[in-house]
């Protein structure tokens, strides 16, 4: 049963089209990595399946709810099923740790202070955080805000998590650390997943399907396995980093 | 002969750019416009975050006593001063009260006020709120199902407006006071002279008036602060860009309405 299925989606801002007609479908409980170099449009199609942006033309469709016809309400109660997980985290500058994490909690239930806290130390936990609740985001390294927003991003419990560049500007070891982490957690939730990245070690660990967008189109997708081995030139170029080929750098 | 500065060419030029920039200045009005409206709209329906409210007042609010109070006790004093230079030229120095307390009423402390605190929250609210879009906060609320605009914009909006009509009351009492300080123990005229004058030449809708100006202007600071911030684009420069036409732009429309208002309110 698909959760996310994109049909067709168009996007442009100004004269510049960004996407130009993706489709791709994400099953339930499925791990899908989207890759491409930068300017492919990775943020902006992630960006659609939440609803911070909308199609030109297209349609985006999450658990069978189309997310171009709901209101301000539904769209909000859509949100509520996903988490996420930004680039450079997001955390919320003028709240502690355990109020990041807490947050939806906060807003959209009616448990108490002190419960919001002992959930949010719980969520921390499963990311492998102890005895930070009461710091401010500032205090933290870069690997430690990821596991807090990751934290903040499974504070409800969701049934999707879109993951925006996960390991961006870590350590090697800190960001595969967090390549385990998400493969843990979905181990653990059983989640729906979709990441974009460009980090292709990255992509081969958390995926169970890649699909490579480029110029505003998916180009190709397939197993990590089968994207590893893949005739496209251009997939090729890609995945072994390398300066030539096809892809020219901007 | 066609000089270069008179050709066909150069007149295009000019027609096109004022044209970009009559539609960019419009669209910006226009958004602007909409931004109010989005801002009004979530201003009167639930959830309502009164403690956020709190802490926006006491930001905008409290925060900005000192700035407010000085420049309030020295433009009263001010006042005191020079009005009692022209006005000894023609022995009308016991309306120097009457000149303080107008003034300080009706047009300068609603419009001091105003000023000191757009320079003040206007900028901090562009500045924070800047920050946060660049750094992807504000989608982070979104993606969490929270409304953005009614979680960060209305209690900004709410405070600064109902603080802006505090800070103007207390701007009025420590401008008129330091105006019979100096009219009174500096430049010795007569003090009951001095009160009488100023009260039965002050109406109560003088002040009214003046408090129905910091209301528009705070609203105004609360508007334009949250509305740069939020539209803020790029990084730190964006950010630097944002809290500076946050500042600009309240109080250039501050001055442009002050003159309405004051038309309106005559």
């Amino acid at each position: 049963m698909a959760m996310i299925e994109i049909i067709d989606l168009h996007k442009s801002f100004g004269k510049l089209a960004v996407l130009r007609g993706v489709n791709l479908t994400v099953e339930k409980g499925e791990s899908v990595t989207v890759i491409g170099g930068s300017g492919s449009g990775k943020s902006v199609l992630i960006k659609h399946i939440i609803g911070l942006l909308f199609p030109d033309k297209g349609r985006v469709i999450v658990d069978g709810q189309v997310l171009n016809d709901l209101d301000e309400f539904g769209l909000n109660e859509l949100r509520k099923k996903f988490g996420m997980l930004f680039q450079m985290a997001a955390l919320f500058d003028s709240l502690s740790v355990w109020e990041n994490v807490g947050f939806s909690l906060k807003q959209h239930t009616k448990l108490s202070d002190k419960e919001i806290r002992e959930i949010a130390t719980q969520k921390l936990a499963l990311v492998g955080l102890k005895d930070v609740e009461d710091k401010m985001p500032s205090e933290l390294s870069g690997g430690m805000k990821k596991r807090v927003g990751l934290a903040r991003a499974i504070a409800m419990d969701p049934a999707i998590i879109l993951y925006d560049e996960p390991t961006t500007g870590l350590d090697p070891i800190a960001a595969d650390s967090i390549n385990d982490l998400i493969v843990d957690l979905r181990k653990k939730l059983g989640v729906t997943s979709v990441a974009i990245t460009h980090d292709m070690h990255s992509a081969y660990k958390i995926s169970d399907r890649i699909a490579v967008l480029y110029k505003g189109e998916i180009l190709e997708t397939g197993s990590p396995d089968q994207i590893r081995n893949t005739t496209n030139p251009i997939v090729h170029q890609f995945i072994t980093g390398s300066a030539v080929g096809p892809i020219t750098a901007e | 002969m066609i000089s270069a500065t008179g050709s066909p060419g150069f007149i295009n030029n000019f027609l096109e750019s004022l044209g970009r920039r009559t539609s960019g200045f419009l669209a910006e009005v226009g958004s602007v416009l909409i931004f109010l409206i989005q801002t009004l709209r979530w201003t009167f329906s639930r959830p309502f975050y009164a403690k956020s409210v709190l802490k926006q007042m006491e930001l905008i609010g409290f925060n900005s006593i000192p700035v407010v109070l000085t420049t309030a006790l020295s433009t009263g004093m001010v006042l005191a001063l020079q009005s009692y230079t022209g006005f000894k030229r023609f022995g009308a120095e016991t309306l120097i009260g009457t000149v303080v307390s107008l003034s300080m009423t009706r047009e300068l402390g609603p419009v001091l006020t105003g000023l000191m605190v757009a320079g003040r929250a206007g900028a901090a609210m562009a500045a924070e709120l800047g920050t946060m879009r660049v750094t992807e906060q504000i989608d982070a609320l979104t993606t969490l199902a929270t409304n953005p605009m009614k979680y960060l914009v209305v209690p900004r909006f709410i405070a600064s407006t109902v603080m802006m009509f505090f800070l103007t009351v207390l701007g009025m009492i420590i401008g008129i006071t330091g105006g019979y300080f100096v009219g009174v123990k500096v430049l010795d005229t007569n003090p009951v002279t001095y009160i009488n004058n100023s009260i039965d030449f002050t109406e109560v809708t003088d002040i009214w008036y003046g408090l129905i100006k910091a209301l528009v202007f705070g609203a105004v600071v609360g508007l334009i602060g949250c509305y740069k911030g939020f539209h803020t684009e790029g990084g730190a420069e964006g950010v630097g860009k944002a809290t500076t036409g946050a500042v600009v732009v309240s109080c250039m429309l501050i001055l442009i309405l002050d003159y309405f208002l004051s038309a309106l309110l005559w």
